[in-house]
């Protein structure tokens, strides 16, 4: 008897340690964590949590403790003859165990009532930046409506969202297919793309990101196949590293009139257009718009450092391998695709040869 | 007092073995029985399901399974431990022990009984079929619009559509029988509220089915329309709203978490006063805490659409109704412990088990608390936290409660106990497979890992806890094996049970183990809560258990039955006959369901499985109820 009780002791203590050693490892987290908050909004959620977090702490280890006292204390002893007492119950505790709890939950639901509505205030006036943010099977498009370039298109980006430090950016967001959410941990908590609905999320951040390592996001609603793969980053910046990159971003990518570039410009025209989008300029100084707005826009694609949801890196071998056939990098179903009536599930391999992919590479490397 | 008597006997023996007689059968134990193997073999597939998916998660960008079978397992994991799992290995307990409990010879409608069960059947063998008919639902079981919708060539999501229907009006029938029994078969004396919690939770969930059920059958019609007939309930560019589908999906969702929950609890309101030699501490708060959670459970639905876009009132209103739930919550959990409160317990493995659930649920129960904190609930929503909640309420909770009825009432079943010792090996397997898996759920969520994903790439703090939930799932199979194994062994060999192994309180361990067909030789008069209990104990002045007088341990109460009332009188009891209407009216239904998933050619399946039940139900409705009114 005493060595299984033995047993059991150890095992529990096991089992908590385990628990311990969870719980201890909070802190440790990556930059994809809602417990590393790198801005306002989400450091109010955090410390929302926070409260409710140690709150819970101290209700576990009372019943958790009231428990395993009650087992080792109660616990049959086969050498006594033990009757217990048949209690069949105590109004004054039920009273009690009800109106504890409930003046707890009364005092988390002040501060959570207060929150839910600082948290969804759509933030307005001269200083706030608006973006759009509209979900694709499986990419995210970012549109910049307070800037147009020469053809009179707003900014229009794909994967990475360029934000400033310190500035309220408000978020415009929609879907063009299903259901997707946005969800950047360190800087607010997630919101519902829904198609044909808009809905708002606010974007506060506190210091600028390096440009090589900016803070990861994700979609949040299970979208199908690529819905693991569909990711962004949020690149913060100085204010004057934003104005930069703003005016870089509102040029016209030039059309080549030579070498490989100039077969990926033919290729470009001829197949990518179908569904990619870029403002070009012409060799003789015109600016226009070409191509149609059903893929990630391809202006300025290369300085974008990610590509494919943000799934990789671009370089010039991976650029290869999604040009030889997108579905071997990124899980897609690009046979299905209608894109009469809007559904694109993924590029399709469209057959290109070896010049091809070297040109279109050479001519996206232009486009930088 | 009136001891077994040898003319008192059932008029039909009923023949006992052979398929016919199970596929003809409309005795509640059998069926009973045949809930629990069917659900046994769907735990252990979608478990393997499981794996499967633990094992893809195990490293980041493994490539064991695609995409697209990621996709559809982890879909098909949670349908089946919802539908095919949870809710039969209930109903499997509430099917055997409702009628025995409230001391009746059977349920209310023994052959809608049997049809529960043949459509429930029907619709997990529809279900996967679908594996080898051109894919799995590969949507998630929350199904969502219009991802749904989007693909109506293909039939994966019609197979969601029409196979949660058919198992719909399994549960719909069941719950409508259960409450027919708890309403009209109670025996003498049994009020209802002398009826064990067990009982109460049967009832309760049977509401909460029949009220929520038709909800989500209406949205799987839209849905099944807009897939299939054009129509735009959920195609916003039509006018359509894809918001609508949440809404009436967690209107049952919800409701649907406390049907998989309430039984287990009524089973560990059984099993802690039993083992702690006390009754229960506050039945009546038990009681009227289930009842509340069950109210308090339609209007909670919209937590789950936090980051849907309701607006700040709809989500504050919603935030503080979850809150809420958690007081009644707590008061079980309060009077649980109470009931072991100066008990005298045996911690047998049923106990352990019990015990384990009220620790784990607590758990379960507080992270439910955080998730009604909506602003914090935006970070952990659709995220590796909420995966990590909802096991600690269904498995920690639920599969905990039920693997304790398990070892509680198998000797009920069989005749036999279940192995202690081995037991007691599944039981701590499954406590440390079961938190090493789930607990570090938590941690994953809250660092930004979403649900869902079938890889996570290197680099975001993913991997280690994620290689620690996979040793942890593998911990849990082998503990289902040991459980396996134990079932099958101690079926055979385990030690005799006789009729009261537990010293137990309520009806079912008045009667034989197993019990006759007919549960009760007579009617018993009931006289307060765990009658049966005091017919073997009675307190002295201090409120302390002494054995009756007359009785000395508890075994010859056992076959002290008193007479009741509704005894037929001439020493007949009548059961009702067997019938292969119900499984036949159930192979029609599935029949048609095949046939909508396969439109326009699937019409003449359509119409020969509406034609079956239709002559499924004609011969019910004029087959004599017992052979001897022919």
């Amino acid at each position: 008897m005493v060595k299984r009780s033995q047993m059991m002791r150890r095992r529990l203590v096991l089992l908590f340690a385990t628990l311990g050693l969870a719980l201890a490892s909070c802190s440790g987290s990556g930059d994809q964590s809602a417990l590393d908050p790198k801005g306002p909004i989400a450091r109010d959620i955090d410390n929302l949590w926070l409260l409710v977090f140690w709150i819970s702490v101290v209700v576990f280890v009372l019943v958790e403790v009231a428990l395993l006292y009650a087992i080792r204390k109660f616990r049959e002893r086969p050498d006594e003859d033990f009757r217990p007492k048949q209690i069949h119950g105590n109004t004054r505790l039920e009273v009690l165990w009800t109106a504890i709890p409930a003046v707890i939950l009364a005092v988390i639901a002040v501060p959570t009532v207060a929150g839910v509505f600082n948290v969804r205030e759509i933030p307005e006036g001269p200083d706030v930046l608006e973006v759009e943010v509209i979900g694709h099977q499986w990419w995210f498009e970012f549109r910049y409506p307070a800037y147009t370039n020469a053809a009179g298109e707003p900014l229009t980006t794909a994967s990475v969202l360029h934000i400033p430090e310190d500035v309220k950016v408000n978020l415009i967001m929609t879907s063009a297919d299903v259901i997707h959410s946005f969800w950047v941990p360190a800087l607010n908590g997630k919101r519902d793309l829904v198609p044909g609905n808009t809905s708002n999320l606010t974007l506060i951040a506190d210091d600028p990101t390096p440009s090589d390592d900016p803070l990861p996001g994700q979609c949040a609603e299970y979208c199908w196949l690529a819905h693991a793969d569909m990711r962004f980053k949020v690149d913060v910046d100085t204010q004057a590293e934003f104005d930069a990159w703003v005016a870089e971003q509102l040029e016209p990518v030039v059309v080549p009139t030579s070498g490989p570039e100039l077969e990926g410009w033919e290729t470009f025209q001829s197949v990518c257009t179908a569904c990619h989008q870029a403002t070009v300029q012409q060799p003789d100084g015109t600016v226009e718009t070409i191509g149609v707005s059903l893929a990630p826009n391809l202006g300025h694609f290369w300085g974008r450092g990610v590509f494919a949801g943000a799934k990789y890196e671009i370089t010039d071998d991976l650029m290869a391998q999604w040009l030889d056939n997108p579905s071997d990098l990124k899980p897609m179903d690009p046979d299905r695709n209608d894109i009469a009536n809007g559904r694109v599930l993924g590029m399709p391999d469209f057959g290109l040869d070896g010049t091809q992919i070297d040109g279109l590479i050479a001519l996206l490397k232009s486009w930088e | 007092m009136a001891v077994t008597t040898p003319e008192l006997t059932a008029t039909e023996p009923h023949g006992p073995t052979g398929l016919w007689s199970w596929i003809t059968t409309v005795d509640h134990k059998r069926i009973g029985i045949m809930y629990g193997i069917t659900a046994l073999v769907f735990f252990v597939v979608g478990g393997l399901e499981a794996l499967l998916l633990r094992l893809q998660l195990a490293s980041p960008n493994a490539e064991v399974l695609s995409a697209d079978a990621y996709n559809q397992l982890f879909t098909m994991h949670g349908l089946t431990m919802v539908f095919m799992v949870v809710m039969p290995i209930a109903a499997a307990f509430s099917n055997y022990f409702l009628p025995i409990m409230l001391g009746a010879r059977d349920v209310a409608f023994p052959r809608l009984n049997a049809l529960s069960y043949w459509v429930f059947v029907g619709a997990g063998l529809f279900m996967y079929s679908s594996f080898i008919l051109g894919g799995a639902p590969d949507g998630a079981w929350v199904g969502y619009a219009p991802l749904s919708t989007q693909l109506p060539e293909t039939v994966r999501m019609d197979f969601f559509a029409l196979g949660i229907q058919v198992a719909g009006i399994a549960s719909i029938a069941s719950s409508a029988n259960f409450i027919a029994t708890v309403f009209t078969m109670r025996a003498p004396g049994m009020t209802l509220m002398r009826m064990p919690v067990f009982a109460w939770m049967t009832l309760i969930v049977a509401f909460l089915l029949i009220f929520s059920l038709p909800i989500v059958g209406v949205g799987l019609w839209q849905m099944f329309f807009d897939r299939n007939f054009g129509s735009t309930f959920y195609l916003a560019a039509a006018g359509g709203d894809p918001l609508l589908w949440q809404h009436l999906f967690w209107l049952f969702g919800h409701p649907e978490v406390y049907v998989l929950i309430l039984p287990a609890m009524g089973i560990v309101s059984e099993v802690l006063p039993t083992f702690s030699r006390k009754p229960l501490f506050g039945y009546a708060f038990v009681v009227f805490a289930g009842i509340a959670i069950a109210f308090l459970g339609f209007g909670v639905w919209s937590h789950h659409m936090f980051t849907a876009g309701m607006g700040p009132l709809a989500e504050a209103g919603f935030a503080l109704s979850t809150m809420f739930i958690a007081v009644p919550t707590g008061i079980k959990i309060f009077n649980w412990i109470g009931t072991t409160w100066g008990g005298s317990l045996r911690l047998n493995t049923p106990m352990l088990f019990s015990l384990g659930f009220v620790a784990m649920f607590v758990i379960g129960g507080l992270s439910g608390v955080t998730h009604s904190i909506a602003p914090s609930d935006t970070q952990q929503h659709d995220s590796y936290y909420v995966v990590a909640h909802f096991h600690y309420v269904l498995f920690g909770g639920a599969i905990f409660g039920y693997m304790s009825g398990v070892y509680y009432w198998f000797p009920k079943w069989t005749g036999r106990m279940l192995n202690e010792t081995v037991g007691k090996w599944h039981f701590w397997l499954m406590m440390l497979g079961f938190n090493l898996t789930f607990a570090p759920m938590h941690l994953l969520g809250l660092n930004g890992m979403p649900r869902r994903i079938y890889t996570y790439p290197e680099g975001l703090g993913f991997e280690f806890w994620n290689f620690i939930a996979t040793l942890g799932a593998f911990t849990i199979a082998v503990s289902v094996l040991v459980f396996i194994v134990n079932l099958i062994w101690s079926k055979r060999k385990g030690d005799v049970a006789g009729p009261d192994p537990w010293d137990g309180r309520t009806l079912e361990w008045s009667i034989p183990s197993p019990p006759p067909e007919h549960n009760f030789d007579e009617v018993p008069v009931v006289r307060s809560v765990d009658d049966f209990w005091h017919r073997k104990y009675t307190e002295d002045e201090e409120g302390r258990l002494v054995p009756m007088p007359a009785v000395s341990g508890g075994a010859l109460a056992v076959d002290e039955t008193t007479t009741g009332g509704d005894d037929d009188g001439h020493g007949e009891i009548h059961m009702p006959s067997p019938s292969y209407y119900p499984a036949l009216t159930a192979v029609g239904m599935t029949v048609s369901a095949f046939g909508l998933t396969y439109t326009p050619w699937g019409w003449i399946a359509v119409g020969v499985g509406a034609v079956t039940m239709l002559l499924g139900l004609f011969g019910w409705a004029v087959e004599p109820v017992t052979k001897e009114d022919q």
